[in-house]
């Protein structure tokens, strides 16, 4: 019997496999989207953990000292009895890039990474010494091939791209560091009754890596960024998929019904349904996951480049096949098919044993029902205002936008049943009434479609005039911040004197750019001196300051903030603000400084430079009037290696690279939203236009041709669309202005003025209307080609 | 992976260590200086380390007795092993440093490990006063000429500090310090002092132990004393309860007997080179230990000094399982002959 049922279950779908299909493609589209964003997550994450876990395992305890650690330090702690590991980090540039140098002693490190452990066993005079060879991610040595200046390197999977991992020995010789150590990596068990550290070694602070290190952090609002947008591509899905379902259930009440009058016990048939709905989506969640994996592959790359520019993050641009997200997206393709299906087998459930097949599948929303949904919809908005006041920013943003836009799509169709009863009220001719009142009718029908186009092209819209406004104002920020025409950098302490010696006659200004790391607000910032130069007065991007705000800089007795610091820091004008330990000034501006994940702070050089002595003196802005002629002469005459001097328009034009790659993967999440949304119109049209043949048949017996009714449907769906489109404009505002100016504090820490872009919204509502008329093409051509004989039948089968 | 498996390939150079000796110790020595016969040993200086030279090592056994009359043996040592020849302040240095440290009771062996490399402080070897060391682990010289010492070192589940004091002179192996290890005429320089009157404290998981007893310590410097066809060896110092002293080892040949050598030590510190035939060393009975068989009770014989002793491991377990693992600890003589001594095998 189970087998019969079964077979007559399933004959509905090979009966329609249309509808098969887009069950089957709407789950998986949605599945696809979401699990692309996890496993781009997880990818990048995993690349932190390897980052911040050198040693292996958990991030290890350091010891650091100011100016670096001392061999005797070293040796103290040791024959103190203490297991500690020299650690010799510093930066190389190579062809352009800049590579993170990290040496090691495999001898006393706590563990080591296995590429490098495999291969001190088998040749340890390779590994051990100045000549050994180096090693580096596989991606990182593609870059790097036939680079001068650099040890023979291999590649070891397990190690951060961009990084180079040495004995310390050759990392001494390459940083020129013959006895340097940066910090001592404390191995994780210690003998006990030892002497404190603080006795032996009296300059070493010790330092607890927080988890997941700086940069997971950093990096978690972005991340948390493409989760939403994995997450709305999924609701956007589960719209369509909602819509399948409900449609299979009720075009399969007959059935259900003719099966339990045959004996077929209710738990059966409602086992048998979930069954099959499970086993539908197992199929379409595993090639939702494989779909994943590929988008997730083709995104990878300038996920991987928009980190690298925004945080300065290593992500390897290889993705892995990591169970953890495949069964993530195989279970949240069950679970969204288990939601979508939900309240159909309730409805299987309840249905009385003889009920009549109902006249119009589709017609179960009442306008109690219209009510009930918007005043849903009402509430959402305002528990997502509730949750921005009450939670973390970030959180609270995100909670808002939700709110805001699943709020907007549950109050849609009463906007739109509102506004057709409008017009229907307006209407006095006979034809232009029943086509307002036979719109309403399908606004049910069509809602689950309408939402999520809405969703999408409100996504569009906001997004579109978010990336638009910080590009706006991201070039006019460059312009201003990058005055200088040209960026030299020297190699050493002398070449610098050397080249601002050389530089002083034939340049406008020599500005240096010098530097000191420091710690503020618990993270890593770093404190420039600047030369006092109208370049600064005339051209730096300052967001709100002090009047004088110049000249006391300039004295030394203040100093300018970037925004992100200032937002992070809840710093206000006027406030004093430890720079380094024991020096102190207060904040006379705030500037921004978009692009930069650190706290950052300006002051006068001279003060700088008498607070912090071995200050490296390398890197200058120049001013000049013809720096392509400056360009040749420092090459040429002064001998500096072409790759120490960048020109202005080259740091645009890398920015605006960084700047755009940082939208594609929004860009083209949003474009598959849109098609995803486009593809639940399509549906829904198609699904309607079957059973309108009812509805219209009257209406062509009364001598509308099938041609005028098809063109009269065409239109129809192309106003819908634009209504809803209309509606999407202002949605999409809302929706950027919380991107800009809650989303993106929270996220990067700079607020971005909003611009608005009407010809985007045209757009927007040309490709809604678009979308509309390819959707409806296809039942109006059916419409327009049924033989007259089947508008007949409807009279003489009419239920 | 640990460190340990990478320092042994370090002294094993690059995984032909059947072709090349145990631990790496007959490969060619390019580079290096070799030992030259004839070459006058000085006092201090050679106490101290010889960077131009591969490898090098301080190395002091200890026999010892608790109050209720339990053998206990002590090893202390300090391997030294260089990339290239010379030295260097900071990384660039090329030296390598090894300690081992051992605690042998009947039924316990306890042992730890330590590596550093030269040019930081964490190991090395310095004068005036003498001192070796390694991490915690120390060798300190308490009088003239290495005939005091203090020795410390602790590891997983043991700890000890003893004092050593000899009276006799150092005594010159081979050729006056000119060692002979094969028939190829590989070589090293060698001096001992089998002297030392020990005394001092083990700690052990039950707790402390007062010993006294005797040590004997072994210098030796080389950049290739094997020859390649040399597999390993088998080595023994032994104190005989009359005051001699006897130290013999066979270096086992891949296709040939072995090569064997040694010195008698008068009671007065009179030492006599033994040739290859004076001494045979033949293994008796073989113990299982991790995985290996190695003989655990040798015949040594000397029919000149009418010598015929069977030595037997107080604890057949004491293997060092470390970076290039060996066995060695104390054994208790019998025979012609009675006393203590240490046995090291390596290469099974």
């Amino acid at each position: 019997m189970i087998r019969t049922a079964l077979g007559a279950l399933l004959s509905h779908w090979r009966r329609r496999p249309g509808q098969l299909a887009t069950l089957l493609i709407g789950l998986m589209l949605a599945t696809a989207l979401f699990s692309a964003v996890q496993a781009i997550n997880t990818e990048a994450r995993a690349s932190y953990g390897r980052a911040a876990a050198l040693f292996g395992g958990a991030p290890l305890d350091s010891l650091r000292a100011e100016g670096g650690v001392t061999l005797a330090d070293y040796a103290a702690l040791r024959r103190a009895g203490w297991r500690v590991s020299p650690v010799l980090e510093g930066d190389l540039r190579v062809t352009g890039q800049s590579l993170r140098l990290i040496g090691i002693d495999p001898l006393t490190a706590p563990a080591l990474p296995s590429a490098i452990g495999a291969a001190l066993t088998r040749a340890p005079t390779d590994i051990l010494g100045t000549g050994a060879m180096a090693f580096t991610a596989p991606q990182t040595l593609a870059t790097l091939e036939g680079a001068a200046g650099l040890p023979p390197l291999r590649a070891a999977e397990g190690i951060p791209p961009g990084r180079i991992i040495a004995d310390i020995a050759l990392a001494a010789r390459l940083l020129g560091q013959p006895s340097g150590i940066t910090r001592l990596v404390l191995a994780p068990e210690q003998p006990s009754n030892l002497p404190p550290i603080a006795e032996i070694a009296p300059g070493l602070t010790r330092e607890t890596p927080e988890a997941g290190g700086d940069i997971a952090r950093l990096t978690d609002s972005f991340h948390l960024n493409l989760t939403a947008f994995g997450l709305l591509s999924f609701a956007v899905g589960l719209f369509i998929v909602h819509g399948a379902i409900g449609l299979a259930f009720e075009q399969r009440r007959p059935m259900l019904r003719s099966l339990r009058a045959l004996g077929v016990p209710l738990r059966s048939l409602i086992a048998l349904l979930l069954a099959e709905i499970m086993t539908l989506a197992l199929i379409a969640g595993a090639l939702g996951v494989t779909l994943g994996y590929l988008v997730a592959g083709a995104l990878l790359p300038d996920v991987a480049a928009t980190l690298r520019g925004l945080y300065g993050a290593e992500v390897s641009g290889g993705l892995q096949f990591r169970p953890a997200w495949a069964l993530g997206g195989l279970a949240v393709a069950l679970g969204g098919a288990a939601l979508a299906s939900g309240s159909s087998l309730w409805r299987v459930a309840q249905m009385p044993l003889l009920s009549a097949a109902q006249p119009r599948a589709w017609a179960r929303a009442s306008g109690a029902a219209l009510r009930r949904q918007a005043l849903a919809g009402a509430a959402l908005f305002a528990l997502g205002l509730l949750a921005s006041l009450a939670l973390p920013s970030l959180t609270g943003g995100f909670a808002l936008l939700a709110g805001l836009l699943i709020g907007a799509a549950l109050i849609l169709p009463m906007l739109l049943t509102a506004g057709l009863a409008l017009g229907q009220s307006r209407a006095k001719a006979g034809l232009p009434q029943w086509l307002w009142a036979d719109t309403r009718q399908q606004v049910p029908g069509l809602s689950l479609a309408l939402m999520a186009l809405l969703l999408a092209l409100a996504t569009t819209v906001g997004v579109g005039t978010m990336v638009s406004s910080f590009r706006l104002t991201f070039t006019g920020w460059l312009d201003q911040r990058l005055a200088s025409e040209l960026y030299v950098t020297a190699r050493t302490e002398e070449e610098g004197a050397a080249l601002r010696a050389f530089l002083a006659p034939r340049a406008d200004a020599v500005l240096p750019i010098w530097s000191a790391p420091t710690r503020l607000n618990g993270r890593a910032a770093e404190v420039y001196g600047f030369a006092d130069h109208p370049t600064y007065r005339d051209n730096w991007p300052i967001l709100s300051g002090l009047p004088e705000m110049w000249d006391q800089v300039a004295r030394g007795e203040a100093a300018l903030v970037n925004e992100q610091l200032a937002r992070r820091a809840d710093l206000t004008l006027g406030q004093n603000l430890e720079i380094l330990p024991g020096w102190s000034l207060p904040i006379a501006g705030i500037y921004s400084d978009y692009g930069n994940p650190e706290g950052q702070v300006m002051t006068s050089l001279t003060a700088l430079a008498a607070q912090v002595p071995n200050l490296p003196r390398l890197r200058h802005g120049v001013r000049s009037n013809s720096p392509a002629a400056l360009r040749e002469a420092l090459i040429s005459d002064f001998g500096l290696p072409p790759d120490a001097i960048t020109d202005q328009a080259s740091i645009k034009a890398f920015s605006l690279g960084v700047f755009e790659r940082t939208f594609t993967v929004t860009a083209a999440l949003n474009v598959l939203t849109l098609g995803v949304a486009g593809f639940a119109l399509l549906t829904a049209f198609l699904t309607l236009s079957s059973m309108r043949l009812p509805q219209l048949a009257p209406v062509w017996a009364q001598g509308i041709t099938r041609r005028r009714l098809g063109q009269i449907e065409l239109a129809r769906s192309a106003a819908l669309a634009g209504f809803t489109a209309l509606l999407a404009i202002p949605l999409g505002l809302a929706l950027a202005w919380v991107l800009l100016k809650v989303v993106n504090v929270a996220a990067f820490g700079w607020e971005l003025p909003m611009f608005v872009f009407p010809l985007q919204w045209l757009l927007a509502l040309g490709l809604a209307v678009l979308a509309a008329l390819l959707a409806a093409w296809i039942p109006m051509r059916r419409l327009a080609r049924t033989p007259p004989a089947r508008f007949l039948q409807v009279f003489a089968h009419e239920r | 992976m640990n460190v340990k498996a990478a320092f042994a390939a370090l002294l094993l150079m690059a995984a032909q260590a059947t072709a090349q000796g145990f631990a790496g110790l007959g490969t060619q020595a390019e580079g290096f200086a070799v030992p030259e016969r004839g070459t006058p040993l000085t006092f201090p200086q050679d106490h101290q380390a010889h960077p131009d030279y591969r490898i090098e090592w301080w190395y002091i056994t200890a026999n010892l007795t608790g109050p209720d009359g339990t053998d206990y043996g002590v090893q202390w040592t300090l391997f030294r092993s260089a990339t290239a020849p010379g030295t260097d302040e900071g990384w660039q240095n090329p030296q390598v440093w090894m300690g081992h440290a051992a605690l042998t009771t009947p039924t316990a062996h306890h042992h730890a490990e330590r590596l550093a490399r030269g040019g930081t402080g964490q190991a090395g070897v310095a004068p005036a006063p003498f001192a070796a060391w390694i991490d915690t682990w120390q060798m300190l010289g308490t009088g003239p000429d290495m005939d005091s010492l203090a020795l410390t070192a602790e590891g997983e589940g043991f700890a000890y500090a003893l004092t050593l004091n000899a009276e006799p002179p150092l005594i010159l192996q081979g050729e006056a310090g000119y060692s002979v290890k094969s028939r190829d005429g590989q070589a090293s320089f060698y001096y001992s002092q089998p002297f030392y009157q020990a005394q001092g404290t083990l700690t052990l998981p039950e707790g402390e132990v007062p010993v006294t007893g005797t040590a004997w310590l072994d210098r030796e410097w080389s950049s290739q004393p094997l020859s390649e066809s040399q597999t390993g060896w088998d080595w023994v110092s032994l104190s005989l309860d009359d005051g001699r002293r006897i130290m013999g080892f066979a270096l086992r040949e891949e296709d040939a007997p072995a090569f064997h050598s040694g010195t008698v030590i008068e009671a007065d510190g009179t030492a006599t080179p033994l040739s290859p035939e004076e001494i045979t060393l033949t293994p008796l009975a073989m113990a299982q230990t991790h995985g290996r068989s190695l003989p655990v009770e040798w015949q040594v014989t000397l029919p000149g000094h009418s010598i015929d002793v069977t030595i037997k491991a107080v604890n057949p377990e004491a293997w060092m399982d470390t970076t290039f693992p060996y066995w060695e600890g104390p054994v208790r003589i019998s025979g012609s002959h009675t006393g203590r001594g240490y046995l090291e095998m390596t290469g099974y």
